[in-house]
C-alpha cells in the first residue's frame, strides 16, 4: 500500500518535471511564439476547433443517449442487437472510407469534418449508456414496478440517475477524443488547429506543429478536468462507485 | 381479503406455473405461500399486483375482480417486498421508505412525520439513518427499511417473497418477531412466500402448501402437521412433524393440561425459562444443557414450577398426538 503510494508520487513528478522541462526548453526555442505573433490566427483556429468538437458532439449526444434509452426499453429489446451491430459496423469502416464518402457527398470543408467526429462520438456515447442501463439490477426494476411507479417514472426516477456515472463516463470519453481527432480536421478542410499542426510536419517547422499541438492537449486536460466536476455533481451520492466516494 | 379463484397461469413455451388454485385469504390474516422451489409461489404472488398476467381464473381483493382495477393504483394500494431488497441505490433511506407516499402526492410533512413514525416501529433513529444511502446499512437493517417501504403508505395489503430468506439466521429470527409484532398493530392481510418450513409454522396464520403449481392443502399450521391430507404433505413436513408443531405451543399451554414439575431447589445453577417460551425451543434447552429439569418463571420471575424432557413427551403425547384437532394458541 505504502510503496504503491510512492511509486505512483514518484511516476508523477516525474512526469510534472518532464513537462516542466519541455515548456522550458519549448519557450527557450521560442517555439510558442506563433500563439502571440499570429494570435488572431490562433484564436480563430481555437474557436474553429472548439465548434467542431462542440457541434459533433452535442449531435451525437442527442443522438446516442435517446437512442441507448430507446433500445433498452422493453418493447425494443429484440431490435437492440440491429442497432448495436449498425453502430458497431460504423465503427469499423475505416476513417479514411467515412471521409472520402463524405466529402462526395457533403463536399470540402467544416460540414464533413463534424459529420465524422459526429460518427466516431457515437459508440461511446450509445454503449456506455446502454450498460449503464443495463448493468441495473433487475430486482430494483421490479420493486419500481411493484410499488405502482409508471415507466416514465421508472426512467427518470430510478434508470437514469443509476445509470449517470456510466453514461457520463462516455461521454466524458468520446468528448476528449473527439478533441484530438479534431486535428485531423485539416485533412477535410474542415479547420480548427490541425492547421498548424500539419503545416508544421509539411514545413518541419517546429513552431507551427508545438503552436498548435500543446493548445489541443491542454484543451483535452481542461474539458477532461470539467466534465469530472460535473460528473462528481450530476451523479447521486448512493450510485458513486465506491471508490470515488 | 384475497380470493383465488381457479387463478391459473401459463407462461409462454407452455409452462403451467399455477394450476387452478382456490383459496381465500382473510383481512388481517397471514397466508404463507410454502413449498419446494419452482412450485409456483412467486408466479401466484406477483399475479396478485399483477406483475405477472393471470392466464385463467381470477383474482378478487375485496371483492373487485382485480383485472377491473387500475394497475398502477392497484399497485400503490398494496406493499410489495422482496428477497433482495429492492432499495434504490441513489436514493437516501427516507426517500427510499416515502415512494408510494410521493406517488400518491402527500405533502412534505405528511411524508416526514410518516417516516418518523415507521422508523420508531422498527427501532431505527429517522435522524441518524433518513440521510443515509442503503449500501451504508447492514443487510438486517436494509430489509428492515424494505418492510417499512412496503408498509408507507399503510396499504391494507402486503405481499412478501422470501423477504428475509437472505439473512443470516440469527437476524432472521429478530426480524421475524419484530414482523409479528408490529403485524399485531397494522393487521394486513398478508401473503408471505417461504420456503422453510420453520419460517412458516412461525409466522402463518395458515399455510398454502404447493407441488408443482397445485394447491396441495390450505390449513393453519398445526393441523397441517398433525393431520396432512395426503403423502406429499406428511413428507414435506418431515419425520421430525410432531417435534416442528412444538413451537406452536408455549409452557404455558402445557402448564394449563398437566402442570409442571415441583422443582428441586438443592440443584444449583439451574436455568430459568419464561412460561411463554414455546416448547420447541424448551426442549432443545433441556436437551443441550446438564440437568434434568429447568425452571419455570412468570413475567414477574416467580418461580412457577421445573419443565423436564419427561413432561414435554408427555405433553407431546397427549396434546399433539392424540388430541385430532389442536387449538392454534399463541402463534
Ligand atoms: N418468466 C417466466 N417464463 C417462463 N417460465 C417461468 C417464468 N417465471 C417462472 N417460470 C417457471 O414457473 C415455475 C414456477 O416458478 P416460480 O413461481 O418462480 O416458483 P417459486 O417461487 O415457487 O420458486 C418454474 O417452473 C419456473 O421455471
Ligand atoms: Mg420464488
Amino acid at each position: 500500500m505504502n510503496k504503491k503510494k510512492v511509486i505512483s508520487l514518484v511516476v508523477r513528478y516525474s512526469v510534472y518535471g518532464l513537462v516542466a522541462l519541455f515548456f522550458f526548453w519549448a519557450i527557450r526555442n521560442h517555439y510558442f511564439d506563433y500563439i502571440f505573433t499570429e494570435s488572431s490566427t490562433f484564436w480563430h483556429l481555437i474557436k474553429q476547433h472548439l465548434q467542431l468538437v462542440l457541434v459533433s458532439s452535442v449531435l451525437a449526444l442527442l443522438i446516442a443517449i435517446p437512442g441507448g434509452i430507446l433500445v433498452t426499453r422493453k418493447s425494443f429489446r429484440r431490435a437492440e442487437w440491429v442497432v448495436s451491430n449498425t453502430v458497431n459496423l460504423g465503427q469499423t469502416i475505416p476513417s479514411l472510407a467515412v471521409l472520402a464518402l463524405m466529402i462526395s457527398i457533403l463536399g470540402i470543408g467544416f460540414k464533413t469534418a463534424v459529420f465524422a467526429l459526429f460518427i466516431y462520438s457515437l459508440l461511446p456515447m450509445y454503449r456506455n449508456t446502454v450498460a449503464g442501463i443495463d448493468s441495473i439490477d433487475e430486482n430494483l426494476i421490479d420493486a419500481a414496478r411493484g410499488m405502482g411507479m409508471k415507466p416514465v417514472q421508472i426512467l427518470f426516477r430510478i434508470e437514469l440517475p443509476n445509470a449517470a456515472y456510466s453514461i457520463l463516463a462516455g461521454v466524458r470519453t468520446a468528448i476528449v477524443l473527439n478533441i484530438g481527432t479534431a486535428a485531423l480536421a485539416y485533412v477535410v478542410g474542415g479547420g480548427g488547429l490541425g492547421v498548424w499542426i500539419f503545416t508544421g510536419i509539411q514545413l518541419f517547422d517546429n513552431g507551427y506543429l508545438i503552436s498548435g499541438a500543446i493548445p489541443v492537449t491542454l484543451l483535452a486536460i481542461f474539458v477532461d478536468y470539467l466534465l469530472r466536476l460535473l460528473e462528481r455533481l450530476i451523479v447521486p451520492e448512493g450510485s458513486k462507485p465506491p471508490q470515488e466516494m | 381479503m384475497i380470493t383465488f379463484d381457479k387463478t391459473t397461469k401459463t407462461y409462454e413455451g407452455n409452462v403451467t406455473a399455477v394450476k387452478g388454485v382456490d383459496f381465500t385469504v382473510e383481512k388481517g390474516e397471514i397466508v404463507v405461500l410454502l413449498g419446494p422451489s419452482g412450485c409456483g409461489k412467486t408466479t401466484l404472488l406477483r399475479m396478485v399486483n399483477r406483475l405477472e398476467s393471470i392466464s385463467e381464473g381470477k383474482i378478487t381483493i375485496d371483492g373487485q375482480d382485480s383485472m377491473s382495477l387500475n394497475q398502477t393504483a392497484l399497485r400503490r394500494k398494496i406493499g410489495y417486498v422482496i428477497q433482495s431488497n429492492g432499495l434504490f441505490p441513489n436514493m437516501t433511506i427516507e426517500e427510499n421508505t416515502m415512494i408510494v407516499p410521493d406517488l400518491l402526492g402527500w405533502s412534505k410533512k405528511e411524508k416526514k412525520e410518516r417516516f418518523h413514525k415507521l422508523m420508531e416501529m422498527i427501532g431505527l433513529s429517522g435522524e441518524k439513518f433518513g440521510k443515509r444511502y442503503p449500501h451504508e446499512l447492514s443487510g438486517g437493517q436494509q430489509q428492515r427499511i424494505g418492510v417499512i417501504r412496503a408498509l408507507a403508505a399503510d396499504p391494507p395489503v402486503m405481499l412478501m417473497d422470501e423477504p428475509f430468506g437472505a439473512l443470516d439466521p440469527i437476524i432472521r429470527e429478530k426480524i421475524q418477531d419484530e414482523f409479528l409484532q408490529i403485524q399485531k398493530e397494522v393487521k394486513k392481510t398478508i401473503l408471505f412466500v417461504s420456503h422453510d418450513i420453520d419460517e412458516a409454522i412461525k409466522m402463518a396464520d395458515k399455510i398454502v402448501l404447493l407441488r408443482g403449481g397445485e394447491l396441495m392443502q390450505y390449513d393453519t399450521p398445526s393441523e397441517m402437521l398433525v393431520r396432512p391430507k395426503n403423502e406429499f404433505v406428511r413428507e414435506f413436513f418431515g419425520k421430525d412433524r410432531a417435534i416442528k408443531s412444538l413451537s406452536l405451543h408455549t409452557i404455558e399451554d402445557l402448564r394449563d393440561m398437566i402442570g409442571l414439575a415441583e422443582f428441586d431447589d438443592a440443584i444449583a445453577d439451574t436455568k430459568t425459562i419464561n412460561v411463554n417460551h414455546d416448547l420447541r425451543n424448551t426442549l432443545s434447552m433441556l436437551l443441550n444443557q446438564e440437568a434434568d429439569q429447568v425452571i419455570v418463571s412468570d413475567d414477574d420471575g416467580n418461580k412457577l414450577g421445573a419443565i423436564t424432557i419427561d413432561i414435554v413427551q408427555q405433553y407431546l403425547h397427549y396434546e399433539i398426538k392424540a388430541k385430532p384437532a389442536p387449538v392454534l394458541e399463541g402463534v
